[in-house]
C-alpha cells in the first residue's frame, strides 16, 4: 500500500494549524511550548515529505537543524518559565500582563 | 567485514570546501564569546565586568576590523559565495556585519555602566549579546534559507535570555516570556515557510531559488505563495512590522535598557538584511505578489507606530513605538525593490543603529538604579540638571525625527526618494505624514527636558509651566499680549537717525501655552508607571522608598559613567558628522548595493 | 607649493575650535594671541601659495584641489575643494593680512571686555568663513562661507547685546543680508537648472547654455546678493547701524573684508556678467548712485564711525561702478587699497574712541592732535589716501576706476568726480573735527561730564596702525597706470575675455589723473575753510541728509508698518483661531484614534499571537485571491 505524498502534507498542515490554534486558546505556558513544538514538527514532516517526493536527501538533513533549534529553544524557554513561575502556583500566561498599552 | 570495507572504500562523503575567511568575523565573534565565558569565570568577581567589557570590545573590534578587511577584499576582487554557496560575502553582508559589530561595541560600552549600577557582576550580558550579534551577522551573510533560519534562531534565543537578564525585575521576566512564546511561534511559521518553499522549488539555496523562479513561470503556485507568505510573516515579526509588532512595546519596556538598545539595532539589522536578500533578490521575480503586501504593511506600520507613540508615558515605550515607525520607513526601501531601495534601506539600518543605541544609552542612565524611572515626567528639567546629557538626547531624538543635518534626515530622504522612484508615491506621502506625527513625540520629550521643574526657572524667557494651570483643562489657545509685554528694542542712534525697527512700536508677542494635555507630563489620565519599589522582587537597596524620596531622586543628577558617555558621544558624533558630511556613508551604502550579488 | 592651500582655511578653523574649547580657560590675553597666530598662519600659507602661483606661467595659474565629496545626490555633485587662481589668492592675501593686523589690534582694544575669548572665537570663525567664501570652487561652498560671514557679522554686531541698540542693529544687518541671500540662492538655482553644475569652472565653460534673458536674470540676482552683502542701494541701510559692533569688527568686517564679498562674487562670476550688457548697466548705475548718495550722507553725520560707515558704502559703490563697467581689475585694486586705508581709518578711529573712553560724537572731540600723536599721524595718512591726494594709494586706485568710467560713460564719470569731491570734503571735515580746533571734550555737555585727558593706545594697537599706514601710503604701486606689470598682469588671465579696456591715450590718462588731484585738493580746501575752527554748521547738515535721505522711514512706511499689521492679524486671528484650531483638532483626532489603537495592546500574550495569526491569514487570503483571479 502506498500513501500519496499529498496526504502527508495535509497532515502536516493540519498539525501546524492545530499548534497555532492551541497557542491561541491555551493559557498554560508549558502547553503553549508544546504547541510550538507541534508546529516545528509539522514543518519537519513537510521537509521529509518533500524530500521524498523530490528525491533530494537535502530536505531530510534540514530536519536535524530544526530539531536542534527546537531543543535549544525549549531549554531557554523552560529556564525563563522556571525563573518567572518559581513563586507562583500555576504557570498561566495570562497572569503576566503588567506590560501593556 | 569485507562488505563494510567495500562500502567505506567506495562511498566517500564529499565535504564542501570551507573558506573560513568568509565567516571569519562570525567565528571571531562566536569563538570570542565562548572564550570570554571561560576566562571571565576564572576572574574574581569584581573584575568580571571589566574583563567582559574589555574582552567584548576587543573581540567585536577584531570582528569589525575583519569585516573592513573583507570590504577591501571584495572591493578589489569582487563578491563571492562560499561553503557550498551557503553564505555569500558581498557589500551587503559586509555592511550588515559592520553595523552589527558597531552595535556590539556600543552596547558593550553602555552595558558596562548598567551592570555595575545594578550590581550584576557577570559576563552573561556580553557573552549573550555577542552570540546574538553572530546570529545577526549570519542573517546578513546567508545565502540559504536554512542559514537564515539558523541565524535567526541564534540571534533570537540569545535575545530571549538577554531580555530576562535582570531577574529582579518582574517586567523583565514577563518581557522575556512574551518574546519567547511569540518568537518561537514566528520561528515555527518561518520554518514552515521554508519547508513549503523547499517543496515548491526543490532547494533552499537562495541563488538556486532565484534561478528556478526565473526559468519556471509559476504564477499561481499555491505552495510557493503560501511559503512566501509564511517567510514574510517570520521576517516581519522580527523587524516589528504591524500587525506582527505586538511584542515590541512590551519587550522593549520590560527588557533591561541596554538590551533594548541592542535589540532594537541588531534584531532590526538582521531581520531586514535577510528580508531584503530573500525577497528583493531571490523572490524578485514574484515582486507583483509580495509588493502589495509590503505596501499595506508599511502603511499601517508607519501610522500605527507614530500614532500610538503619542499616547505613551513611558519613554522606553515611546521609543519602542518609534522603532515600529522606523521599521515602516525601512519597509519603504524594501517595498521599492530596487537597487536604490536596497541602498536606502541599508543606509537607514546603519544610521538607525547609532541613533537608537545612543537614545537607549541615555534612557539607561536616566533609569537610575533599578532601571525603573522611565516615566516621561522624570525627564522634566533634565536640561537644567545635566545639559550635556539632555543635549545629546535631544540631538538623537531630533535625528530620529528626521531633522536636517543629521543622518536621520538623509535616511528618511533616501527611502522616500527610492519609494517615489519605484512609483509608490502615496506610500511616500503617508511616510512623510507619519514622520510629521512622529516629530511630535520626539519633540515632546525634548520640550519636557527643557522645561524647568516648576519653580526653578533656568531658561530666561521660558516661564515654567504652572502645574495647576496646566491641569486645569484644555489650554490650547494662544495668548496674545498686544503691545505691553515686550517693548521693542529701540535703537538709540545719537544723531536722530531712526532705524526701521524703531517704528514697530509694540512688537507682537505671541505666547503659546503648552498644550499640557498632549504633553502627558502632568496629565493624570490612565497612568501606568512602573514603580521600581513594586517590581523589585529581591530588592536589597531600594525597598521602602517613599514617594517623597522618589520625587527627590527624580531631580537629582544621575551619574554618567565614562564608557557610557563615550558611547553616547560616538553615537551623536556619527549622527551629526555624517549628517553634515553625507557623502562617505551614502557612498558606503551605495557601494554595498553595487557589490550585492543575488 | 600650491598644495598648502588647504592650510589657509584650516588655520582659522583650528583656532576657532581651540578657542571654542579652551577659550575661557586660556583667558586674556592668551586667547587673543592664539587667535592672532591662527590667522597669521593662514597669512603665511597664503603667501606660500601665492609664491607657488607666481612660479607658474601666467596662463597656467589655475589649480583645483579636491578634499572630499560633500553632497553626491543625483546630478548634484558638490565637493569640498579649493580653486586656487590669481583672483582667489589675491583676495586671500589681503583678507588674511588685514585680518591678522586687526586681530593684533583687538588684543589691545578688547582687553577690558568680559567676553574677551568669545570675541576671538567669532573673529576666527569669520576669517575661516571669509577664506572659504573666497577659495571655494563652487557656488554652494561659497554660499556656505557667505552665510558663515553673515552669521559672524550678526554675532559681532550684536556683540554687546545687552545694549538694545546693538541687538537691534544685529537683527537689522541679518535681515538685510537675508534678502540678498535669497538672490544668491535663486541665482544658484537658476544657474544649476541651466548648466547642471555649481562648479565655477564648469559653469564658465558652459556659459553658452544660458540664454541672454537667463544671463540677465542671473546677473541681476547675483547683484541682489551683492547689494545685501556689500551694502548697496537698496539694501545699504544696515551698514551704518552695524557700527554698534566693536570697532575692530567695523574695521575688519564692515570695511575691509566682508562687505567686499559682493564685489568679489561679481568679479568671480565675470563670465556670466559678460553675457549681459543690460545687467552690467544696472550694476554700474546702482553703484554710481550708491557712491553719490552715501557720500552726501557721510558729509552730514555726527558720529565718527557713522561717517566712516557711509564712506565705506560710498567707496564700495565705486567698486560696483567699476565692475559694472567691466573694469574688474580696477575694482579689485580699489578694494585692496580701500581695505588698507579704511581699515586704518577705522582702527585709528577706534584708537580715538578708546582714548576718550568710548566717546563717538564728533561734537565731543577736537584738538586731539596733541594727545594722540601716533593716532593723528596714521589717521592723517588714511585721510589723505582716501581723499585721493597724490601719490597715496587712493589717488591711483580711484583714478583707475574713474578713467575706466570716463571711457565707458561720461555722465557716470561726472557723478563719480562729484562723489570724489564729496569724499575729500567729508573726510577732511571728519579730520578737522577730530584733531583740530578746540578741545571740546574738556567741556561738560548737557548731562555728560567732561572727559579725562585722552591717552594714547598701547603698542599692540599702534603696530597695526603703522603697518596699515605704510600700506595706505604706498598701496598705489600695486598697479600704476604707466606700467603693466602689477595687478593688471597678475589678475588679467582671470578676466581674459570679459575685461573692459579703456584704450585711453597716455595723455588723457594723465589729464584725468590731474583732474582727480585738483578735485581732491579742492575738497580739502573747502573743508579747511568751513570746518577747521567751527565745529557746528547746521545749515550744512540738513535733516534730510542726517536722516539718510529718509530711507529708513521709507522702508518703515512701506514694509515695516504693513508687515506689522499682517503679523498682528496673523497672531490674533490666523494663529489663534485657524492654526491652533487645526493643530488641536488634528492632535485630538490622532490622540483619540491612538488611544483606541492602544487598547489592542492588552498585555495578554495570546492576543498578540492572535494578531500574528490574523495578519498571516490576511496575507494568505490575499495570495489565494491572486491565484484565483490571475
Amino acid at each position: 500500500m502506498s500513501i500519496p505524498g499529498d496526504w502527508y502534507l495535509i497532515l502536516a498542515s493540519a498539525l501546524f494549524a492545530l499548534g497555532a490554534f492551541g497557542l491561541l486558546v491555551r493559557r498554560n505556558v508549558l502547553v503553549m511550548f508544546m504547541c510550538i513544538e507541534l508546529m516545528l514538527n509539522a514543518a519537519n514532516l513537510t521537509f521529509v515529505t518533500f524530500s521524498r517526493m523530490l528525491g533530494d536527501i537535502g530536505g531530510q538533513a534540514l530536519v536535524f537543524f530544526v530539531l536542534v533549534v527546537a531543543a535549544a529553544e525549549v531549554v531557554v524557554g523552560l529556564g525563563i518559565v522556571v525563573a518567572i513561575f518559581r513563586r507562583r502556583s500555576s504557570a498561566t500566561a495570562d497572569d503576566l500582563h503588567i506590560l501593556k498599552g | 567485514m569485507s562488505a563494510l570495507a567495500v562500502v567505506t572504500a567506495h562511498s566517500t562523503i564529499v565535504l564542501p570546501h570551507i573558506r573560513y575567511l568568509a565567516i571569519l568575523p562570525e567565528i571571531v565573534m562566536l569563538g570570542g564569546a565562548v572564550l570570554l565565558l571561560g576566562i571571565a569565570s576564572l576572574v574574581r568577581r569584581p573584575l568580571r565586568v571589566t574583563v567582559s567589557t574589555v574582552g567584548t570590545i576587543v573581540i567585536a573590534g577584531t570582528s569589525l576590523g575583519l569585516a573592513l578587511w573583507q570590504w577591501a577584499d571584495i572591493s578589489s576582487h569582487g563578491p563571492y559565495t562560499a561553503i557550498d554557496h551557503a553564505v555569500v560575502v558581498d557589500g551587503f553582508s559586509v555592511l550588515i556585519t559592520i553595523t552589527v559589530a558597531c552595535a556590539m561595541i556600543l552596547s558593550a560600552l553602555v552595558g558596562d555602566g548598567y551592570l555595575r549600577r545594578e550590581g550584576v557582576d557577570g559576563c552573561e550580558f556580553h557573552v549573550l549579546a555577542m552570540v546574538s550579534a553572530t546570529g545577526a551577522m549570519f542573517m546578513g551573510e546567508a545565502n540559504d534559507l536554512i542559514i537564515v533560519f539558523l541565524g535567526l534562531e541564534i540571534m533570537s534565543i540569545a535575545l530571549y535570555v538577554l531580555a530576562a537578564m535582570n531577574h529582579r525585575r518582574a517586567a523583565s521576566g514577563e518581557a522575556a516570556l512574551k518574546y519567547f512564546v511569540l518568537g518561537g511561534f514566528s520561528s515555527a511559521v518561518f520554518i514552515y515557510g521554508v519547508a513549503l518553499t523547499y517543496g515548491a522549488t526543490g532547494t533552499t539555496n537562495l541563488t538556486q531559488i532565484a534561478d528556478f523562479l526565473s526559468h519556471n513561470v509559476i504564477a499561481s503556485n499555491g505552495v510557493l505563495l503560501a511559503g512566501l507568505s509564511l517567510l514574510l510573516v517570520g521576517f516581519l515579526f522580527k523587524v516589528a512590522a504591524v500587525p506582527f509588532h505586538m511584542w515590541t512595546p512590551d519587550v522593549y519596556q520590560g527588557a533591561p535598557s541596554p538590551v533594548t538598545g541592542f535589540m532594537a539595532a541588531v534584531a532590526k539589522a538582521g531581520g531586514f538584511a535577510a528580508l531584503l536578500r530573500v525577497f528583493v533578490s531571490s523572490f524578485g521575480t514574484l515582486q507583483s505578489d509580495w509588493r502589495p503586501i509590503l505596501y499595506a504593511v508599511a502603511v499601517i506600520t508607519l501610522l500605527f507606530g507614530a500614532g500610538v507613540a503619542l499616547v505613551q508615558r513611558d519613554v522606553k515605550r515611546v521609543l519602542a513605538y518609534s522603532s515600529i515607525n522606523h521599521a515602516g520607513f525601512v519597509l519603504l526601501g524594501v517595498e521599492a525593490a530596487t537597487a536604490q531601495g536596497v541602498s536606502a534601506s541599508l543606509y537607514y539600518l546603519f544610521t538607525y543603529t547609532f541613533m537608537t543605541i545612543g537614545a537607549f544609552a541615555v534612557v539607561t542612565l536616566l533609569g537610575r538604579r533599578g532601571d525603573g524611572h522611565h516615566d516621561i515626567a522624570s525627564y522634566r528639567g533634565l536640561a537644567g540638571r545635566q545639559p550635556l546629557l539632555a543635549l545629546a538626547f535631544a540631538v538623537l531624538l531630533l535625528a530620529q525625527a528626521g531633522a536636517p543635518f543629521t543622518t536621520g534626515f538623509l535616511a528618511k530622504f533616501q527611502v522616500v526618494d527610492a519609494s517615489v522612484n519605484a512609483g509608490s508615491v502615496p506610500l511616500a506621502v503617508i511616510a512623510m505624514v507619519s514622520a510629521a506625527i512622529a516629530a511630535f513625540f520626539y519633540l515632546r520629550i525634548g520640550l519636557i527636558m527643557y522645561t524647568p521643574v516648576a519653580g526653578k526657572g533656568f531658561l530666561p524667557g521660558i516661564e515654567p509651566l504652572d502645574d495647576d494651570e496646566a491641569n486645569a483643562g484644555p489650554s490650547g489657545e494662544s495668548e496674545t499680549d498686544g503691545t505691553g509685554d515686550a517693548a521693542p528694542a529701540e535703537l538709540s542712534a545719537g544723531n536722530g537717525q531712526r532705524p526701521v525697527w524703531s517704528g514697530t512700536e509694540g512688537a507682537v508677542v505671541v505666547r503659546t501655552q503648552l498644550n499640557a494635555e498632549l504633553l502627558l507630563d502632568t496629565a493624570p489620565g490612565e497612568v501606568q508607571v512602573l514603580d521600581p519599589s513594586e517590581d523589585i522582587v529581591e530588592a536589597d537597596a531600594v525597598d521602602d522608598e517613599t514617594a517623597a524620596e522618589s520625587a527627590a531622586e527624580d531631580t537629582a543628577k544621575v551619574p554618567v559613567p565614562a564608557l557610557a558617555a563615550l558611547a553616547i558621544g560616538l553615537c551623536v558624533a556619527v549622527t551629526v558628522v555624517f549628517g553634515v558630511i553625507p557623502a562617505p556613508l551614502i557612498d558606503f551604502a551605495h557601494k554595498a548595493t553595487l557589490l550585492f550579488i543575488p | 607649493m600650491l598644495h598648502v592651500a588647504f592650510l589657509i582655511p584650516l588655520f582659522p578653523l583650528v583656532g576657532f575650535v581651540v578657542l571654542l574649547t579652551f577659550g575661557r580657560r586660556l583667558g586674556n590675553p592668551l586667547a587673543g594671541w592664539i587667535g592672532t597666530i591662527a590667522v597669521a598662519g593662514a597669512f603665511v600659507a597664503t603667501i606660500i601659495t601665492f609664491a607657488g602661483l607666481l612660479g607658474r606661467p601666467s596662463n597656467a595659474r589655475e589649480f583645483t584641489q579636491s578634499y572630499f565629496s560633500w553632497i553626491p545626490v543625483g546630478g548634484l555633485q558638490v565637493k569640498w575643494a579649493v580653486l586656487v587662481d590669481p583672483l582667489s589668492i589675491f583676495m586671500c592675501l589681503f583678507v588674511t593680512g588685514v585680518s591678522m593686523l586687526i586681530h593684533l589690534y583687538s588684543i589691545g582694544y578688547m582687553h577690558e571686555d568680559r567676553d574677551y575669548s568669545k570675541f576671538f572665537i567669532y573673529l576666527n570663525a569669520f576669517v575661516f568663513s571669509m577664506v572659504l567664501l573666497v577659495l571655494a570652487n563652487n557656488l554652494l561652498v561659497t554660499f556656505v562661507g557667505w552665510e558663515g560671514v553673515g552669521v559672524c557679522s550678526y554675532w559681532l554686531v550684536a556683540f554687546w547685546f545687552e545694549r538694545d541698540s546693538a541687538a537691534s542693529a544685529g537683527k537689522k544687518a541679518f535681515m538685510y543680508n537675508r534678502i540678498g541671500d535669497v538672490g544668491f540662492l535663486l541665482a544658484m538655482f537658476l544657474i544649476f537648472s541651466k548648466v547642471g553644475s555649481l562648479n565655477y569652472l564648469t559653469i564658465f565653460s558652459h556659459t553658452h547654455l544660458l540664454g541672454s534673458a537667463t544671463a540677465t536674470a542671473a546677473v541681476l540676482l547675483l547683484f541682489l546678493a551683492a547689494t545685501g552683502k556689500s551694502a548697496q542701494i537698496p539694501l545699504f541701510n544696515w551698514l551704518p547701524d552695524a557700527m554698534e559692533g566693536p570697532t575692530p569688527v567695523s574695521a575688519l568686517i564692515h570695511a575691509a573684508t566682508m562687505v567686499t564679498a559682493g564685489v568679489y562674487l561679481l568679479c568671480r562670476m565675470n563670465p556670466i556678467l559678460g553675457l549681459s550688457s543690460d545687467g552690467r548697466w544696472v550694476i554700474a548705475i546702482i553703484g554710481c548712485a550708491t557712491a553719490f548718495v552715501a557720500a552726501t550722507i557721510a558729509s552730514s553725520q555726527h558720529d565718527i564711525k557713522k561717517v566712516l560707515a557711509f564712506s565705506t558704502v560710498s567707496q564700495i559703490g565705486y567698486m560696483v561702478l567699476a565692475v559694472g563697467c567691466g573694469a574688474y581689475i580696477a575694482a579689485l585694486f580699489l578694494m585692496v587699497c580701500h581695505a588698507f586705508y579704511k581699515g586704518l581709518l577705522f582702527l585709528a578711529a577706534g584708537s580715538v574712541i578708546h582714548g576718550l573712553e568710548d566717546e563717538q560724537e564728533l561734537a565731543r572731540m577736537g584738538a586731539l592732535r596733541k594727545w594722540l600723536p601716533w593716532t593723528f599721524a596714521t589717521f592723517l595718512v588714511g585721510w589723505l589716501a582716501i581723499a585721493g591726494i597724490p601719490p597715496l594709494a587712493g589717488f591711483w586706485s580711484k583714478g583707475d576706476v574713474l578713467a575706466n568710467v570716463y571711457a565707458k560713460s561720461f555722465p557716470l564719470y561726472v557723478a563719480g568726480v562729484i562723489t570724489a569731491f564729496l569724499t575729500a570734503y567729508y573726510m577732511s571735515r571728519l579730520f578737522y573735527l577730530t584733531f583740530t580746533g578746540k578741545a571740546r571734550w574738556q567741556e561738560a555737555a548737557g548731562d555728560q561730564p567732561a572727559h579725562h585727558t585722552p591717552h594714547e593706545s598701547p603698542w599692540v594697537m599702534r603696530i597695526p596702525l603703522l603697518v596699515l599706514a605704510f600700506c595706505a601710503f604706498f598701496g598705489g604701486v600695486l598697479d600704476l597706470p604707466w606700467t603693466n606689470r602689477g595687478l593688471n598682469n597678475f589678475l588679467g588671465p582671470v578676466f581674459a575675455g570679459t575685461l573692459y579696456h579703456d584704450n585711453l591715450s597716455m595723455t588723457s590718462q594723465w589729464v584725468l589723473l590731474a583732474i582727480d588731484g585738483v578735485i581732491a585738493v579742492a575738497g580739502l580746501a573747502v573743508a579747511w575753510v568751513l570746518w577747521r575752527v567751527t565745529a557746528s554748521r547746521p545749515a550744512l547738515t540738513p535733516a534730510f541728509l542726517e536722516r539718510v535721505w529718509y530711507w529708513d522711514d521709507f522702508y518703515d512706511a512701506l514694509i515695516g508698518r504693513p508687515g506689522q499689521a499682517v503679523a498682528r492679524f496673523s497672531a490674533t486671528v490666523i494663529d489663534a483661531k485657524v492654526i491652533d484650531g487645526a493643530v488641536n483638532g488634528v492632535a485630538s483626532l490622532v490622540k483619540s484614534s491612538s488611544t483606541g489603537a492602544r487598547r489592542l495592546q492588552t498585555g495578554y500574550v495570546r492576543n498578540y499571537a492572535l494578531g500574528i495569526v490574523l495578519g498571516l491569514a490576511a496575507i494568505l487570503v490575499f495570495m489565494v485571491s491572486r491565484t484565483w483571479w490571475s
